[in-house]
């Protein structure tokens, strides 16, 4: 008999099981998800930029642009409605949004979330050249020449940061809330061009912290402490969060007095 | 006789020579201590407190609490060179260069953690079951000032390293301190030498939180604890159990091992607490200055309801004749907490004039058979947890995507809607819960049985209550509401009649319940019903 | 709904404590020796703990690191120093809880209380004694003992008090004044670098402070009350009136950093919307109308420092704040 019709067979034994019911759910949900990802992938094959010339890198980013950009922020980049206007703002701005996922946005809620990003660095790139030929604006940088633990100062980096950044970062960089709903991102785990270019460009609500207020030197200093931070082990023990004494005080009342009260009850039990 | 014998028979003899103690030792090893699980936060908060002198003492070694100016030299990288007070460096040094300096800062605040919150647990079981009550009102009085102090204590103690976190707590309360009317501005720089921050704030709590506050604390402890050896502690409501009678075990060997051991248990789990938990580094958050912040600022819990009703307060500041007084800061900060703390010390006088009852209670009450006190005591906390709940919103709102300004007006609505509600519901199901009892006494326990009788009828078997839970369940007293006589025989109008009405119309509130059944009751049903 | 005819009478009858239940260590001798192993090892185990805090202290170098679950990569020697103290602690607790549960008699015993009351006679006794006392002493026959005794007692009180005076200096009218002054420049929070309107871009914010003259300390006393925020925006974004217009510069306008709430530092700027916000109470000033209040608790607006350029062409101060920085005071007059 053909192989397949005797697995049916087999499976068959099994149709009126309790749990038929449900594994057969499950499987179809599984089988419909795995396809549609596969789908997705399959689709989203965007062509890959093959030149790397000035000329060609802002003729590609042009195409990316009006095909994934224009919808929002205008087909000249002069923007529209909340979409605001990217004539200025250079391949800093372009390199942090587009590299950290935030652009393009998920949804229209009150700020840009960092996601996975949908653009890779070749795509970016040209989408940042393309911005860039627009009008003269902050330029991109590089992981590698940003010399952050050659010529950053960890202690200078923790008072500027405690000075500039804390107010909206918390002081161990977890985040923070503005008013509204809008949130200070957390600093952890960001590439060190990020955070500079965040630094230079003041996105959304953030304000900008031009080089002339806040020195090339000190950013790498600051870029230094957060890296710092980063990898620092919780010295003490689980770190609850690094946001104080909230966490604390709630690992005081669930774990500390709910084992206290456990072991008291188990201690006015009398034996068996 | 063994050389154990003789030795002890010995130490016991040159003692009793020379102070008398036979008889009182006798006694005192022999005094029977009842045993239940919620007796034993009170045992959680004395035991904290030891933990918490003998860790603190530790600190003391080490701890600096001058705030001259130093550049860090010490072991942590990352404040390598940074300017910081003396005893944020020397707090630095206990953290990373003293072997078991961390653990025991760790311990030292977890144990501070655990006090508080175990005072607040015990203060809830002896409010709810009424173990407040003559003669014991005293004791609660002094149990509602420990809290007051822990409270300052704890906030003076994690002051004391001169951190960002905890100096922006510091700068709160000088403005608390200066927004006083006449005198705040006088009281600010007396207290800390002048302007703020000066140089000399940590030391002066330093002596506060390690001698002062402590030596009073342990004096009220000492206090508290003879109070309840000399009136012997309360006991649940039970078979054999009376008003005039304690059940329980011995102190020796019963007691001292089960209540020796636990201050083991809670110090080992205090110490286990220090070894994996991290709590307060202050290494993130750097040295005090007065120009940087952090985003979600928050005191200890304890006093986290503090900072909730200060940023739910409005803002509200009058000016006259060239002065100013902060309503904002004084209502949420002075006024409001003094209202609440006094009406808790005073409250089993309250309990007291609004039922009329002056007699000895030894016996607990279940808090059921109690709904007024029950609801009123449903109704504090949740004022107290929608306070607390405030004083996160900036952190509930980033971990939960939440706008602190819709945050912030639940909180205002909240917590003068809330309790209300608290109430009138808590009270309810305390009346539901004693309708209950009341049926399960009468009719015994469903036991989900159907049997059909032979004339057809289906009826579920109840089975009766032992004698011992049926006494437990019925054994309270209902006390009928004051009656207050508004006019005499004679028509005269009773002269104390407003405070009069009004406390016959508390009374009647605090006296709602649902009427237990009476012995006639359950002899008519045993003879006709199942 | 309350019950006339409640009372002792009522109750249900007392069936007295219930009988003694016999546990397994009881009756069972092995059951006994079982439990007197288990509480050995309890014993044993906290002895253990020991020897792990006396081998971590000695032997656990104290910058080894180790990954655990849950706690992530932590310090070995803290944790096994800690560990090991819980241990010895925690199971000389188990132990002696288990003895007693399992091997120490469980019979409930009974002792009576007695009212707290003292007998009428004992409480005749003292107001007798205590009114002979007071009469021995005569104090009641004596006014003028009395009455200077009152007097010295209630002087000798005040001595203390007057002691503390030496706490600390006279507030004065330092609350209401700060270190700025016409011309102060001012320079970046840290680096103390002056500042031109051109080093600020739109969107911009600086922390600043006032210059201090060579060889002047700047102390955190100073800026717990100098501290200021330099923001800049686009000029046709102010919402003022002609006074505060012309105490900015091109767009940068100057506000006391001190929170006038309770002095925390207000620096939380957001770019969009045009608001500070405070993150101790959430109070949010709004910068294009003055730091005027329009949400949480603060009663006042920051108040706003005048500023201009100098000669040279860097920020200066054009005049003192002309308002109180930081929390209200009693002295306080607007």
């Amino acid at each position: 008999m053909n192989p397949l019709l005797r697995i049916f067979e087999k499976l068959s034994r099994y149709r009126r099981h309790k749990f038929a019911g449900p594994a057969l759910l499950i499987t179809g949900l599984s089988l419909a998800g795995i396809g549609f990802s596969v789908a997705q992938a399959a689709t989203t094959e965007i062509q890959q930029i093959t030149t790397s010339d000035k000329a060609s890198l802002i003729a590609e980013g042009k195409e990316i642009f009006a095909r994934g950009c224009s919808s929002c922020h205008g087909l000249n980049a002069e923007g529209a409605g909340a979409a605001p206007s990217l004539i200025g703002v250079g391949a800093a701005s372009v390199d942090f949004q587009v590299a950290t996922g935030r652009m393009p946005m998920a949804d229209m809620s009150q700020q840009a979330m960092r996601k996975e990003p949908v653009y890779n660095e070749a795509q970016v790139a040209a989408l940042a050249a393309y911005v860039a030929s627009l009008a003269p604006g902050p330029a991109a940088v590089t992981n590698e020449e940003l010399a952050w633990e050659r010529s950053g100062d960890t202690a200078l980096g923790g008072e500027l940061f405690r000075t500039n950044c804390a107010m909206c970062h918390n002081l161990a960089g977890q985040g923070g809330a503005l008013t509204q709903g809008k949130y200070a991102p957390t600093v952890m785990g960001v590439e060190p061009r990020h955070i500079y270019e965040v630094m230079v460009t003041g996105p959304q609500a953030m304000p900008v912290f031009a080089n002339t207020v806040l020195t090339h030197d000190e950013k790498l200093s600051i870029i230094k402490w957060i890296k710092h931070a980063e990898n620092e082990p919780a010295l003490g023990g689980a770190a609850l969060g690094r946001v104080g004494p909230v966490t604390e005080g709630l690992l005081a009342w669930t774990l500390g007095l709910g084992l206290l009260i456990g072991i008291a009850v188990w201690l006015t039990t009398k034996a068996r | 006789m063994t050389a154990r014998e003789r030795l002890a028979g010995g130490t016991a003899n040159f003692i009793d020579e020379r102070t008398g103690a036979a008889k009182w030792m006798k006694k005192t090893l022999t005094k029977v201590f009842p045993d239940h699980w919620s007796f034993m936060l009170g045992e959680i908060v004395m035991y904290s407190f030891v933990i918490l002198l003998l860790s603190g003492t530790f600190l003391t070694f080490w701890f600096d609490p001058s705030m001259k100016e130093v550049e860090y030299e010490g072991s942590y990288e990352p404040l390598s060179g940074v300017k910081m007070s003396a005893a944020y460096a020397s707090t630095l040094n206990i953290s990373f260069d003293v072997r078991g300096g961390l653990l025991m800062r760790q311990v030292h605040h977890w144990a501070a953690l655990i006090f508080m919150a175990a005072m607040v647990i015990h203060m809830m079981r002896v409010f709810f079951t009424g173990a407040f009550r003559k003669p014991r009102e005293l004791n609660w009085i002094i149990g509602v000032a420990l809290l007051t102090l822990g409270i300052v204590e704890g906030f003076l103690g994690y002051s004391l390293p001169d951190d960002l976190l905890s100096g922006t707590g510091i700068r709160i309360a000088e403005a608390i301190l200066q927004a006083i009317p006449v005198v705040g501005s006088y009281l600010s720089y007396f207290l800390f030498g002048g302007a703020f921050p000066g140089e000399v704030f940590v030391q002066r709590i330093y002596a506060a939180h390690i001698l002062l506050i402590p030596g009073i604390m342990l004096a009220l402890i000492t206090v508290h604890l003879m109070l309840v050896w000399y009136q012997k502690h309360t006991q649940y409501p039970g078979p054999g159990k009376t008003e005039k009678n304690v059940v329980g075990y011995p102190l020796m060997p019963v007691y001292m091992a089960k209540a020796g051991g636990f201050f083991f248990i809670v110090f080992g789990v205090t110490a286990f607490l220090g070894a994996v938990a991290s709590i307060n580094p202050i290494w993130i958050y750097g040295p005090y200055n007065p120009g940087q912040v952090g985003a979600g600022s928050q005191p200890d819990w304890y006093m986290g309801w503090l900072d909730g009703l200060v940023r739910l307060a409005p803002p509200i500041e009058t000016h006259a004749f060239g002065h100013t007084i902060s309503w904002n800061i004084l209502i949420p900060g002075l006024i409001v907490p003094g209202i609440i703390f006094t009406l808790l010390a005073f409250y089993p006088f309250i309990e007291q004039w609004m039922t009329g009852d002056k007699r000895e209670h030894h016996i607990l009450d279940r808090p059921r058979n109690n709904p007024n006190r029950t609801a009123i005591g449903a109704m504090s906390l949740t004022f107290t947890l929608v306070a607390l709940i405030n004083g996160g919103n900036d952190l509930i709102a980033t971990h939960f995507d939440l706008s602190i300004n819709q945050i912030m007006w639940f909180s205002r609505i909240g917590i003068i809607a809330l309790p209300p509600l608290a109430f009138v519901i808590t009270k309810r199901i305390c009346l539901s819960l004693q309708r209950a009892d009341r049926e399960l006494v009468l009719h015994g326990r469903e036991t989900g049985r159907l049997v059909m009788l032979p004339h057809g009828e289906f009826i579920e078997v109840h089975e009766p209550l032992s004698p011992e839970k049926a006494y437990l369940l019925s054994h309270h007293e209902q006390n009928p509401p004051l009656a207050l006589n508004s006019e005499d025989a004679q028509g005269v109008a009773n002269p104390q009649g407003l405070k009069g009405r009004v406390r016959s119309r508390f009374s009647r509130a605090a006296q709602e319940q649902v009427a237990k059944p009476t012995p006639k009751e359950v002899l008519e049903l045993e003879e006709g019903h199942y | 709904m309350s019950n006339e005819n409640s009372g002792a009478v009522e109750k249900l009858s007392d069936p007295g404590l219930p009988e003694h239940v016999q546990r397994k260590t009881d009756v069972d001798p092995r059951a006994a020796k079982k439990a007197e192993r288990q509480v050995s090892i309890l014993f044993a185990l906290s002895a253990v703990g020991t020897i792990l805090f006396i081998y971590s202290y000695i032997w656990i170098p104290e910058d080894t690191f180790i990954f655990l679950p849950i706690t992530g990569t932590t310090n070995a020697h803290q944790l096994f120093l800690g560990l090991g103290l819980a241990m010895a602690l925690f199971f000389i607790g188990m132990g002696a809880v288990h003895w007693a549960k399992t091997l120490m008699p469980d019979h409930e015993v009974v002792d009576y209380r007695k009212e707290q009351r003292s007998k009428d006679e004992d409480r005749a006794a003292l107001v007798a004694t205590v009114k002979e006392g007071a009469a021995n002493a005569g104090l009641g026959r004596r006014p003028l003992i009395k009455r200077t005794l009152g007097v010295a007692l209630g002087l000798v009180g005040l001595s203390p008090l007057l002691l503390l005076r030496d706490l600390g200096p006279l507030p004065g009218d330092e609350l209401t004044k700060t270190n700025w002054k016409q011309g102060t420049r001012l320079v970046t929070d840290p680096g103390d670098r002056p500042i031109r309107p051109s080093d600020l871009e739109v969107g911009g914010v600086a922390q600043v402070q006032p210059a201090f003259p060579a060889g002047k300390v700047r102390h955190l006393d100073d800026i717990a009350k100098d501290s200021v925020l330099l923001v800049r925006l686009r000029p046709e974004e102010f919402n003022l009136d002609t006074e505060r217009l012309s105490w900015t510069h091109e767009g940068i306008i100057a506000f006391s950093k001190i929170c006038s709430h309770m002095g925390c530092a207000v620096a939380l700027y957001e770019q969009t919307t045009k608001h500070l916000l405070c993150p101790c109470h959430q109070s949010t000033f709004d910068v294009t109308r003055a730091a005027k209040v329009i949400f949480g608790p603060s009663a006042r607006p920051l108040p706003q420092l005048p500023i201009t350029v100098d000669s040279e062409g860097y920020l200066v101060a054009q005049a003192p704040f002309n308002e109180a920085v930081g929390p209200s005071f009693w002295e306080r007059d607007s």
